[in-house]
């Protein structure tokens, strides 16, 4: 699946930046173990929208941020996003059913 | 990090890479809230310097030295209701005078009954750690909570064992393991 397939069968939305393609995914809010557990060209699925997010993105060379359950980046956050080029995308669907939607795509 | 004491070990720790020789640790347990304090007399920082802390791109890709330390701190104290404070005084002014009295604190209050609140974890363990990473620091460390309280002074012991006795002894470390251990089983946390 590369990244145009993704945002299309998932149905998210682009908040900035874009994702040419992917290896991989992390899902998971605790910043401090996403950092050293999301792997570089991962999409990293989380609920978590502060700036924090945007700079463990940037340290691990995430593909992309997935934003579920609805959350919007603060303010700083998605300035900072745009600043360094991490893509975030956004999706109304919970954690597990954009997993599982991954999963069943790959 | 799932712990509070791994906080209280990487905040303490910018306070030893800031060259520090007495620094104090201070955990206050009281109603709901949890205060950690970290009190140094390292080199200190700009008010420049101090506000830049809460922004993780300029910790992490400027000043490698402080990371995602205080940002992680931040998150969690406002996560459970309560927020982080940092008053600094650096060693030298723009001007190139001197302050003798320089020094950084660091204050956090964090909601400590929030159900986003994390568990202390071993606090003996981290300020064994500590002292074994840095024998030649005069570590402070004060945990009050209702009930009890711990404290262990670096300076008191190095009085007491003389100047040319590290206290990253092993014999040492295990006594200071057992002398908060000691503190904390008599007093119920």
């Amino acid at each position: 699946m590369n990244g145009k397939q993704l945002l299309e069968t998932l149905d998210l939305k682009t908040v900035c930046g874009s994702v040419e393609s992917f290896d991989g995914v992390y899902a998971g809010d605790l910043l401090s173990r996403a950092m050293s557990h999301v792997e570089a060209d991962n999409l990293w699925i989380t609920i978590m929208n502060n700036m924090n997010v945007i700079a463990v993105a940037s340290l691990t060379e995430a593909a992309a941020v997935i934003l579920a359950e609805g959350v919007t980046l603060v303010p700083e956050a998605l300035e900072a996003a745009r600043e360094k080029g991490i893509c975030v995308l956004s999706s109304e669907k919970t954690v597990y059913e954009l997993c599982a939607g991954i999963a069943k795509n790959m | 990090m799932d712990e509070f004491s791994l906080y209280v070990l990487d905040i303490t720790m910018n306070s030893v890479r800031a060259g520090a020789d007495t620094i104090l640790i201070s955990l206050i347990e009281e109603g709901d809230w949890l205060t950690f304090t970290v009190t140094d007399n390292g080199c200190g920082m700009s008010k420049e310097q101090v506000e830049s802390l809460s922004n993780p791109f300029f910790t992490t890709r400027k000043t490698r030295k402080v990371g995602l330390g205080v940002p992680f701190l931040t998150m969690l104290a406002e996560m459970t209701g309560g927020g982080v404070k940092i008053t600094s005084v650096p060693a030298k002014n723009e001007d190139g005078s001197e302050n003798p009295d320089h020094g950084t604190v660091i204050k956090g209050t964090f909601g400590r009954n929030h159900i986003d609140f994390i568990p202390l974890g071993d606090m003996v363990e981290t300020v064994k750690t500590l002292i074994q990473g840095s024998p030649e620091v005069n570590f402070s460390y004060v945990h009050t909570f209702p009930g009890g309280n711990v404290e262990l002074h670096c300076a008191d012991l190095r009085a007491m064992l003389g100047e040319e006795i590290s206290l990253a002894e092993p014999e040492i470390l295990a006594w200071i393991g057992g002398y908060l251990q000691e503190q904390y089983a008599g007093e119920e946390a």
